[in-house]
């Protein structure tokens, strides 16, 4: 299950972003960076990533990149972070982590 | 392929590895550095069971696998090898030894062997505390050292997945989680770089690499199992620590010496697995260049350079000894046999060709066969040596039984072993076996004395007993002494007259005495052990030293010690013969033990007494005529042959001196084994037979009567 939310500038991905809707997530990306590609992305309601959704935010992210637009990420859920850590992926991503208090 | 032929190749290889083995566990205790011989026994069996295991003989394997892992532990020195572990190993060689004798027939292993098996493993098994028993040939030992975290301390992995990782269900976010499992994370740098831009990016491909360092205990295996599951078509490099660059070169270093491919030496070695072999052999093949395969090695799968440098040296080293070993050709004894066979045929056709020769008017008849018969003796003589083996080999089998017997009677006692390398026949070698054996175990059972005796004697408390072989004029003479009690002359003499063996009262020289022990039925074995006394006694000892034309004598002083010592013709089947004749019959004399011939008239001491005077020495002489009761006519002139056999010289007085003659020894048949004095036939060159003197019955006989004669004759 995944679902997207645009409002405004700020996209709020929620539940699983793997393999299993990566082609789905990618379509959808896709076009919202088509009609805009000044985004925020809130990954506070991702419960699930895998390799493939990692791969999919790190393709947003130079997409927006090659459009002049930084798209920053924002509000890493713990699925997220762990992700991040495990490939220690922090550095290609360049956003700002705050850490919750509560991860 | 003949499978029961390959099979006998492997039980004579085993063979010798486990007397190497043995013989590895006997020197050990002596020796102050045992390295080399821990290393020669875990050879042995790490060996022995590679080769038990291409006949998938898994009794073998198992069983030698364990001794391996003790034996692997003892060379890591977290083993010590005690005299306790010692006589373990032993036992597991004596287990081993029919277990792989026992391959050749179909039937299972006897159910006591299994046991015994079961037992011995479950001994080893304390030793093995603390260390797995894998199944790995060899497996990375892990180093437990706090090294520094500088340089590369650590494994590094590359990994490039490949691309239908993820469609094919997994991720390698997993393997990251699992790695971390098995050891520190120190450096991860994810690679994304092939990740496309746009449209040409695929969602569900996976275009993620991975750079990662971990410090871990893991091997390389284990590492490598990480990724069993996406190696099909990811590239995954796999570079080992330099602590383990360390540990390799050792692995590599102490890896048996065996032929082996390059590649094959580095997996064993634990620097690459099967796998990465694989793939290098296969960039090799493709390669039109075609890179070495270290090279390849090197430069792709990042062995570190060393590691390949210890492996190629190794695979040189074993080339090196192959060619070394090629000097040596294995015969089978049968062949060796047939040929000195033959080549006895050739001397009797070449004996014969000449003496048809002779008789030619032809001159260049007679050169022609005497060229020939000088050929024929060079070939005699080679062949013969063919057939000439160490004594060592022999000797060397007592070291065990002396070490077993000797704690058997808890007693301690060293084995000295001199001219181990005196070469004599092997058909001697294999007969002189048991007789050598009897008297070892009686030099022991009997001859040394028990620690508290021997304190109480002030000597010291290790006897010692030494095992000697030399040339000495055309016989080989053993000797086996001990530095015991001696022989009681006064318990023997009693003991001789209590079994009616001589008549009470009788007055009989050391010598003598001493040879009583060589009497049938004669044992003055208080206490019967199960060593010696066992009926078979030294009578035996002496019949089976007379079969083979020797002679034994004993030379033994009270209190001191004992020396048994053996005298054995060279060899049995040919010799340079001295031909004589005696009533128009001819004799051979072994021409080794000719001394000089001479005149009897000129020479004569005493008729009566049987004597020659020889430049001042008197020595016995002996009439053939009289020996065989010959009835014809004395020539004008009788001569003297001068014999020596041992330390003894005696003369033999015979019609005619026809000189020197190739000899092919034929035996007696059983009719005239009883015969006095003849100690084989031979054909001469005319076709005719004649025999064989026995010379040292001869020389015994003509001491022994010109003893009763008169007391002159023990001048010497």
């Amino acid at each position: 299950m995944i679902q997207f939310q645009r409002e405004r500038q700020v996209l709020r991905i929620t539940g699983e972003l793997t393999i299993y809707h990566a082609a789905e997530a990618k379509a959808y990306l896709a076009g919202e960076l088509a009609t805009d590609p000044d985004l925020e992305v809130d990954l506070a309601e991702v419960e699930e990533l895998d390799t493939a959704g990692a791969q999919l935010l790190l393709w947003l992210k130079r997409e927006g990149k090659a459009r002049g637009v930084a798209i920053p990420f924002l509000h890493h859920s713990p699925a997220v972070l762990d992700v991040l850590d495990q490939l220690n992926l922090a550095g290609h991503f360049g956003d700002t982590i705050l850490i919750s208090p509560t991860s | 392929m003949d499978m029961d032929t390959v099979k006998q190749t492997f039980i004579v290889e085993c063979r010798e590895l486990l007397a190497a083995m043995e013989e590895a566990l006997l020197t050990m205790e002596e020796q102050a550095e045992p390295a080399e011989a821990i290393n020669a026994i875990f050879r042995a069996v790490h060996t022995i069971k590679g080769s038990a295991g291409l006949f998938g003989l898994d009794a073998i394997v198992r069983f030698a696998h364990t001794v391996e892992s003790v034996m692997d532990r003892v060379r890591g020195g977290k083993v010590q090898m005690t005299p306790e572990l010692i006589s373990l190993f032993l036992e597991c060689h004596d287990h081993l030894a029919p277990m792989v004798g026992g391959i050749l027939g179909d039937a299972p292993e006897p159910a006591d062997s299994v046991a015994e098996g079961e037992r011995l493993m479950a001994a080893l098994v304390p030793f093995l505390e603390g260390a797995m028993v894998t199944h790995e040939v060899v497996a990375v030992r892990p180093q437990v050292t706090a090294r520094e975290e500088s340089g590369r301390d650590h494994w590094h992995l590359s990994v490039r997945f490949s691309p239908l990782v993820l469609q094919n269900g997994m991720d390698p976010l997993s393997f990251v989680r699992y790695l971390r499992t098995l050891g520190r994370m120190v450096h991860m740098h994810a690679l994304l770089e092939r990740l496309p831009a746009g449209d040409a990016y695929d969602p569900e491909v996976c275009y993620l690499g991975l750079e990662m360092d971990l410090d871990t205990q893991a091997d390389r295996k284990t590492l490598e199992d990480v990724f069993e599951f996406v190696q099909d078509d990811s590239r995954i490099r796999l570079i080992p620590p330099y602590a383990k660059v360390e540990d390799y070169l050792k692995l590599i270093k102490d890896l048996p010496e065996e032929e082996r491919h390059l590649g094959e030496v580095l997996v064993a070695g634990g620097c690459i697995t099967a796998r990465d072999l694989e793939e290098a052999l296969l960039t090799q093949k493709s390669e039109d260049a075609g890179r070495m395969l270290g090279t390849i090695l090197v430069q792709d799968q990042a062995v570190p350079p060393p590691v390949v440098a210890a492996a190629l040296e190794k695979q040189k080293k074993f080339q090196d000894r192959v060619a070394g070993e090629l000097k040596v050709v294995k015969v089978a004894a049968e062949k060796l046999d047939k040929l000195v066979n033959l080549v006895g045929e050739l001397v009797i056709a070449g004996a014969s060709a000449h003496a048809l020769a002779a008789h030619s008017p032809d001159r260049r008849m007679l050169e022609a066969t005497e060229t020939l018969g000088k050929l024929v003796e060079e070939i005699r003589d080679n062949a013969l040596s063919l057939r000439m083996v160490q004594i060592g080999e022999t000797f060397n089998r007592f070291r065990r039984i002396v070490r077993d017997v000797s704690r058997e009677l808890g007693k301690d006692i060293e084995l000295e072993i001199q001219g181990a390398d005196t070469e004599l026949d092997k058909t001697i070698v294999e007969k002189i076996a048991d007789p050598l054996m009897h008297i070892v175990r009686n030099s022991i059972d009997h001859g040394i004395e028990s620690a508290e005796v021997r304190r109480a004697r002030g000597k010291p408390e290790t006897g010692s007993l030494s095992m000697n072989a030399f040339h000495d004029s055309g016989s080989i003479v053993i000797e086996v002494a001990d530095d015991g009690g001696g022989l009681d002359r006064q318990k023997i003499l009693a003991k001789a007259v209590e079994r009616g063996l001589v008549p009470a009262g009788a007055v009989l020289s050391d010598a003598e005495i001493s040879d009583l022990i060589f009497a049938p039925g004669f044992s003055t074995a208080a206490s019967v052990s199960n060593l010696s006394g066992r009926g078979v006694g030294m009578d035996v000892v002496r019949r089976n030293i007379d079969e083979l034309r020797g002679s034994v004598e004993v030379e033994s002083y009270e209190g001191s010690g004992t020396t048994m010592r053996i005298r054995l013709p060279l060899t049995l089947a040919i010799i340079d013969g001295f031909r004589v004749e005696m009533d128009g019959t001819c004799y051979v004399i072994p021409l080794d033990m000719v001394i000089e011939c001479l005149d009897l008239g000129p020479f004569l001491e005493s008729e009566e007494n049987h004597l020659v005077n020889l430049r001042g020495e008197v020595l016995p002489f002996l009439r053939l005529r009289e020996v065989f009761g010959s009835r014809g006519p004395l020539p004008a002139k009788e001569r003297v042959v001068v014999v020596q056999f041992g330390d003894i010289r005696a003369g033999i007085v015979v019609d005619k001196l026809l000189g020197e003659f190739q000899t092919v020894i034929k035996p007696l048949g059983e009719l005239f084994r009883n015969l006095r004095g003849v100690g084989g036939s031979t054909i001469l060159g005319s076709g005719e037979v004649a025999l064989i003197l026995d010379v040292p019955q001869l020389v015994n006989l003509a001491t022994r009567r010109g003893r009763n004669h008169a007391a002159l004759a023990q001048k010497a």
